[in-house]
């Protein structure tokens, strides 16, 4: 069985160097297998989606990267503190200002000018006027931004973000892609869950599809609609959905 | 460990009314407890109907007692309202404006001294079970008093009857005779009569009455210790086994300063730990935790060092209240200053504990207002627990919460505060040994707590 899935794998996107690794990761809680045998890599400056329906193992996946969680089995070539981690929800202090949070995260991680980290991220994510203003008073969008901007302090080569889009409005989900294509485009290796597969086709340049724990699918969009028998302009969801009936999933 | 600490700093100093609330509710929860266990009840009112006539008096044992003099002694445990009649004493009771009332009969005073028949008194109740408690109680405990007094005037009536059987003289009775022989100079004149008697009929008889005098004189003489016996059956003796009286206004202080500390320490240190995990924050400061090459460089927060920031931070601030406010009840209280090491070392190991305990309880929950309702659940009824006294409850349920006080620290507390304050016992040392005892065993649960990320 698994080896047949293993067949379906494409790798028409093979980077040229890893900047992350990741192979035969597995995860049980109990009798239950979260994930079961997921390898893949990923290159510097390249965007890579996890998709899959709930339940697939896509946090899992992105919460073993981060280093919360350590796998069954199997291994990652990157250090948890090479990894920039952005939660699903800001993981921010509410009563502490835009600037007070970065620079709390920047002497935690050690950054070794903090102050001048919290004025790259500031003026990286645009907040330089909001810098004193307390989270609480922040859009959603705005939240996620400085979310995003302390995963990214250390400067890390990889970026982990789970569901960055979530809960946002399409204009603050427009800026927010605008900000991660940024940092892809400066060399960031950025890793994403997401359930919006539109997100997929229009930002990521590498697919993983996960379903039950297993990896389904490894390759570009294009080469995912191809696989599920659409043409290059097809309906990424319709191919979605087709693709995982047709495997037997939900 | 210092970030998060200058984070935590701020955030307390970013949420006055939350730190007003933490400070001043447990200071007044602590006053009012220690004022109620301080104070004795209070006096109820009780309605007095005198029906006797003014100026009436009892005769007993040849004292002469006012019944209204003897009435206000009688009553003062509780706040006697004096009523003219037995009716405005009802509708007293019915409009709320006393809790009872009793009656004193127009024939009291006649039964009283008769001697013979029982005087009787009326008690009207009304109000609720409690109410009727706390009446009925300082009434009976009254009415044993006044019942006391009248019966040792009795015994003392009756001894001095007895004495004037045993030795004779004049009864003082009006019709008496006077000079009587007494009962206990009879045998020997018997004797010397007899000797003079010859054997036979008159002699034996004689012989019959002598044996009788002799044993109702020796009788006589055992009914006095009887009587000064029955007046007061027990008589109290009280001895301390071990440790010092603490008085129960310096108690109260200790109390009130445990259970401040116990709200301080718990709910600061269960909040601040909740607060991590409702700001989702407690997965991005422990990732990689479980990485012992990660731990080694300390590149993040450990367990250990996040758990100890909060202890810390939330036994500091318990820690400076308490003393606070022990220092600040010292003004009105006498207390040994000479002992305020002992209070600083008592005070912060019992702060160490509550916070131990406190962050066990914030990894627990998911948010702060969880962390804090659980706090309030297990420290209230534990703490009343804890003051429970031996012998108020059955064996096996005083065993229970024993056994429930030894492993949650305001006992714990109460006991090193106690010892260090007021001397009492068990000492010092133990109370110390017990609660650092405790803050490992919290500090490891919370441990575990704390492996349950977002």
């Amino acid at each position: 069985m698994r080896s047949a899935l293993r067949s379906i794998i494409s790798r028409d996107a093979s980077p040229v160097s890893a900047a992350l690794s990741v192979s035969n990761l597995a995860m049980r809680y109990g009798e239950r297998e979260a994930l079961s045998e997921v390898s893949f890599d990923a290159a510097a400056g390249e965007l890579v989606a996890v998709v899959g329906p709930n339940g697939a193992g896509k946090t899992t996946l992105l919460s073993i990267l981060a280093g919360i969680q350590r796998p069954s089995a199997g291994s990652v070539s990157r250090d948890p503190r090479e990894v920039g981690w952005v939660p699903q929800q800001p993981a921010l202090y509410s009563k502490l200002s835009v600037a007070e949070n970065l620079a709390l995260f920047a002497r935690l991680e050690h950054v070794t000018d903090p102050a001048r980290a919290v004025e790259r991220m500031l003026e990286q994510t645009g907040l330089r006027e909001r810098a004193s203003e307390q989270l609480s008073r922040l859009s959603g969008g705005n939240r996620q931004r400085v979310n995003v901007a302390i995963g990214l302090l250390s400067r890390p080569p990889v970026l982990a973000l789970d569901e960055p889009s979530t809960a946002l409005d399409p204009g603050q989900r427009e800026r927010l892609w605008s900000f991660i294509r940024g940092l892809a485009a400066e060399g960031t290796c950025v890793v994403f869950s997401t359930h919006d597969v539109h997100e997929v086709q229009r930002y990521a340049a590498r697919a993983l599809v996960l379903a039950d724990g297993r990896l389904l699918f490894d390759g570009t969009p294009a080469g995912f609609l191809a696989e599920a028998g659409r043409d290059i302009d097809g309906d990424f969801e319709d191919a979605f959905v087709s693709f995982l009936r047709a495997r037997g999933e939900r | 460990m210092i970030p998060l600490l200058r984070k935590d700093i701020l955030i307390l100093r970013r949420s006055r009314l939350t730190v007003a609330l933490l400070v001043l509710y447990p200071v007044a929860i602590a006053l009012l407890i220690g004022l109620a266990l301080s104070r004795g009840p209070a006096k109820p009112r009780v309605a007095v109907v005198n029906e006797t006539t003014p100026g009436a008096r009892v005769e007993v044992g040849g004292r002469s007692v006012d019944v209204s003099e003897y009435a206000s002694r009688l009553f003062d445990q509780v706040e006697a309202v004096p009523t003219a009649t037995r009716a405005q004493a009802v509708a007293k009771i019915q409009s709320g404006d006393v809790l009872a009332a009793v009656v004193i009969p127009h024939d009291i005073a006649a039964r009283l001294s008769s001697d013979v028949s029982q005087a009787h008194l009326e008690v009207l109740y009304n109000g609720n079970a409690l109410e009727q408690s706390l009446v009925q109680s300082s009434l009976n405990s009254a009415l044993a008093q006044a019942n006391l007094g009248f019966s040792e005037q009795i015994q003392r009536a009756a001894a001095q009857a007895i004495g004037l059987l045993l030795k004779g003289g004049n009864l003082g009775v009006l019709g008496a005779p006077s000079n009587l022989v007494g009962l206990g100079e009879i045998p020997s004149l018997l004797r010397r009569v007899i000797a003079r008697q010859p054997p036979g009929h008159d002699r034996e008889a004689l012989e019959r009455t002598l044996a009788f005098a002799t044993f109702a004189a020796e009788n006589l003489t055992l009914s006095k210790t009887v009587l000064q016996t029955i007046s007061q059956p027990i008589a109290v003796h009280t001895k301390l086994l071990h440790g010092r009286r603490t008085p129960l206004d310096t108690f109260a202080v200790v109390v009130a300063v445990a259970i401040s500390e116990m709200f301080i320490g718990l709910l600061l240190a269960a909040g601040a730990v909740a607060l991590e995990r409702e700001e989702h924050v407690l997965g991005r400061l422990l990732r990689g935790a479980g990485s012992a090459t990660l731990r080694a460089r300390g590149v993040l927060v450990s367990r250990n060092a996040l758990l100890a920031e909060k202890s810390l931070l939330a036994a500091a601030c318990a820690f400076v209240v308490a003393f606070a406010m022990l220092a600040g009840i010292g003004a009105f209280v006498s207390l040994d200053w000479s002992r305020v090491p002992l209070w600083l070392a008592a005070l912060a190991l019992s702060a160490l504990a509550f916070g131990a305990l406190g962050v066990s309880i914030g990894a627990l929950a998911r948010e702060v207002r969880a962390a804090s309702l659980l706090a309030f659940l297990l420290s209230l009824p534990l703490a009343f627990l804890a003051l429970v006294p031996s012998g108020s409850v059955g064996h096996g349920l005083y065993d229970a919460i024993s056994a429930v006080s030894f492993v949650f620290p305001f006992k714990a507390s109460l006991e090193a505060l106690d010892a260090a304050v007021n001397q009492s016992s068990p000492g010092l040392p133990i109370s110390l040994v017990h609660l650092a005892a405790l803050v490992a065993l919290f500090a490891a649960l919370a441990r575990v707590g704390l492996r349950r990320l977002d």
